[in-house]
């Protein structure tokens, strides 16, 4: 890394080094106590709190001058905060940055996880809005500290049961709660449940960063992540009867694309990296 | 084929070029200078500093100017730079008994040590659009009288102190407890006095005041009498350790509202008023205002009084008065939302498609 990258006047990274101890003591804690809510003193950062403020503060306290970072929104390196939020760490830090998910080593995230399977030795930071999955059932914190504390997750399965008997599923879609090591419910920032399933056993290292909420929570590598569910009702994930127009990808989570006012659509990845490579790769096959 | 709904860093800087033409407008006016909106809309500074929590008017200014007069984003500007600033030390408490008083007033006594000194005040105008302000005129310094009017050297005593002093008033306990810092500790609840008067202090003025009102209203009724106001100057005062002893290190604007609320019986058997505080730098009565009335319809508690509105929700009032968090995740949802939005839309047409099927066998 070149230190004249860095923005003058400015720490690398941004926030000051006992800030970042700080936040490391709160992501050790959380690894420590895997899907646990780590209250830590969160900052006023130069973004506005709703945009991911929870996820950068822990990405520049954990970010190095070795590292390569990639950031994605909605799947995609091109999405506006997330070039913006690239853009910022290129300004602060002057590390190198990527959109290929295998060459990074530390990716910053928002609503969904990559396609491609993430190795050991990356980290993948999730922007959390609202770390609380019991909040839309019990708005107080007080009692929902006590409900984690006690393991009283009943009204969890009560919420999914009655979606059950009023629409025939579960009726959460996004944000879909699990159960971490076998002991706290956890939510797992709003990705589509598609990508709870990559969650469960990932040999990378998983942090989740509130930045209004002031919560940070992480999952260890190869650590059990079950999505809640019930014996005649199990955990099942998305699926679609197209294909990416792009790629032609039968496997990916795709984003519907309206073409006209007709509201002709196609789909296409969510997923950039993931689509450019399986293009690539078709190029050089053809 | 494919519509273009991704943006870029070209779009991204684009739309900053346009801000900043929108914030400069014609340039056949003269730019406006950050010293003008210091001097000349001190109000809307003491806001920003109050909110974003850093004294320093110029750079309070430096933010308006940036967000085009949205004191919620320039309030936002000033606390993201505070995040930067080295803490060097913690002062003393200020003491607003010594303040060098520019305004006081009492609503309780009709006169009182010190008297009433209205001082800069909007009270009492009529409020009339004055078109003279429109012609930039002579501005005429104001008479001696007005001047002598207000000329209040020696310290004042304060109202609510008359009272304690008779018995008749909740004494303000001193618990010799570190206060908690909410820029460092989040808060927890139930939350002690400091972190809810440091979160209500950098809490929303038209939230607060909204909230205020409503117990006015019969939403947590609490009787408030506006005890004492006080607008002025304090000494701001640091120990150093290597030191040992206090070192006045400058001094800053701020107003205190000292509200007198109904009477109740209090722990220790007696029947006393009670109290709320509410303070802010520079002038900004009416946010000291709401924080007093809230501050007290918060002590709910401490009375056994029935929680039952929203005013006197601890958790309910404290999670939501920050400005910069509720305009922050209430603007997030101009980010994009298609993965979310797609799950939804698969899960509704999935419900819908197996209902019409199930009617269309029942049909058969």
């Amino acid at each position: 890394m070149n230190p004249q990258t860095i923005r003058e006047g400015y720490n690398f990274a941004y926030l000051d080094e006992q800030t970042k101890r700080m936040i490391r003591r709160a992501l050790l804690k959380a690894v420590a106590i895997p899907g646990y809510q780590v209250p830590f003193g969160g900052r006023e950062m130069p973004m506005p709190y709703g945009w991911g403020t929870g996820g950068m503060q822990v990405t520049a306290a954990v970010i190095g001058q070795t590292d390569c970072l990639k950031v994605i929104d909605q799947g995609a390196d091109d999405t506006t905060n997330a070039v913006s939020i690239r853009a910022f760490f290129r300004d602060l830090t002057g590390v190198k940055t990527t959109e290929r998910t295998e060459e990074a080593t530390l990716i910053q995230t928002r609503h969904r996880i990559p396609e491609k399977p993430l190795q050991a030795g990356q980290v993948l930071v999730y922007q959390v809005p609202i770390p609380e999955p019991l909040r839309f059932i019990e708005p107080s914190e007080v009692e929902t500290r006590k409900m984690h504390a006690l393991e009283d997750y009943g009204v969890m399965h009560i919420k999914l049961y009655e979606d059950i008997a009023q629409f025939g599923h579960i009726a959460t879609a996004y944000a879909y709660p699990v159960l971490v090591n076998g002991r706290y419910v956890m939510d797992p920032s709003p990705i589509p449940k598609f990508d709870n399933p990559k969650m469960d056993n990932s040999p990378a290292l998983q942090l989740f960063g509130a930045g209004r909420e002031k919560r940070i929570y992480a999952i260890p590598p190869y650590t059990d992540v079950k999505s809640l569910d019930f014996e005649d009702h199990p955990f099942e994930v998305q699926k679609w009867e197209q294909c990416c127009a792009i790629c032609g990808s039968a496997e990916s989570f795709l984003d519907e694309v309206i073409m006209d006012d007709q509201g002709t659509h196609e789909f296409i990845c969510s997923d950039t990296d993931y689509c450019r490579e399986r293009m690539e790769n078709l190029e050089v096959t053809v | 084929m494919y519509v273009a709904v991704k943006g870029g860093e070209k779009a991204i800087s684009a739309a900053h070029e346009l801000l900043a033409k929108v914030r400069r407008g014609d340039t056949r006016e003269a730019e406006l200078s950050v010293k003008q909106v210091e001097q000349q809309l001190p109000l809307a500074v003491a806001r920003v500093m109050t909110e974003g929590a850093v004294y320093d008017p110029e750079l309070a200014a430096l933010a308006i100017k940036q967000s085009a007069g949205d004191l919620v984003e320039a309030i936002f500007l000033l606390r993201a730079y505070k995040t930067t600033l080295n803490r060097f030390g913690i002062c003393e408490p200020i003491n607003t008994e010594a303040m060098q008083i520019e305004r006081r007033i009492s609503a309780t006594y009709k006169d009182l040590p010190g008297g009433q000194v209205l001082g800069p005040t909007f009270d009492y105008t009529h409020r009339l659009l004055d078109f003279s302000l429109m012609a930039e005129g002579e501005f005429s310094d104001p008479s001696d009288e007005a001047e002598n009017l207000t000329a209040v050297p020696e310290s004042v005593s304060k109202v609510l102190e008359i009272l304690e002093r008779e018995k008749l008033m909740a004494s303000e306990m001193d618990h010799q407890h570190q206060p908690t810092d909410i820029t460092r500790d989040p808060i927890t609840y139930p939350a002690d006095r400091s972190a809810r008067l440091q979160s209500l202090v950098q809490g929303d003025e038209g939230f607060l005041l909204a909230l205020g009102y409503s117990t006015q209203r019969g939403y947590g009724r609490n009787h408030p009498f506006a005890g004492e106001i006080r607008i002025g100057e304090v000494e701001v005062s640091i120990v150093p350790e290597e030191l040992g002893f206090e070192i006045e290190i400058g001094a800053v604007q701020v107003t205190e509202c000292e509200m007198v609320n109904g009477f109740t019986r209090h722990r220790d058997g007696e029947v006393k008023f009670t109290r709320g505080y509410g303070v802010g730098f520079g002038q900004c009565e009416r946010k000291a205002m709401a924080m007093a009335l809230v501050d007290r319809s918060l002590q709910a508690a401490d009375y056994d009084e029935e929680v039952v509105s929203p005013a006197q929700q601890e958790e309910f009032v404290l999670s939501h008065c920050d400005n910069v968090e509720a305009a922050g995740f209430v603007s997030h949802l101009k980010l994009p939302h298609y993965v979310d939005f797609q799950s939804e839309l698969e899960l509704l047409r999935r419900i819908r498609a197996a209902e019409q099927s199930d009617s269309a066998k029942e049909t058969n």
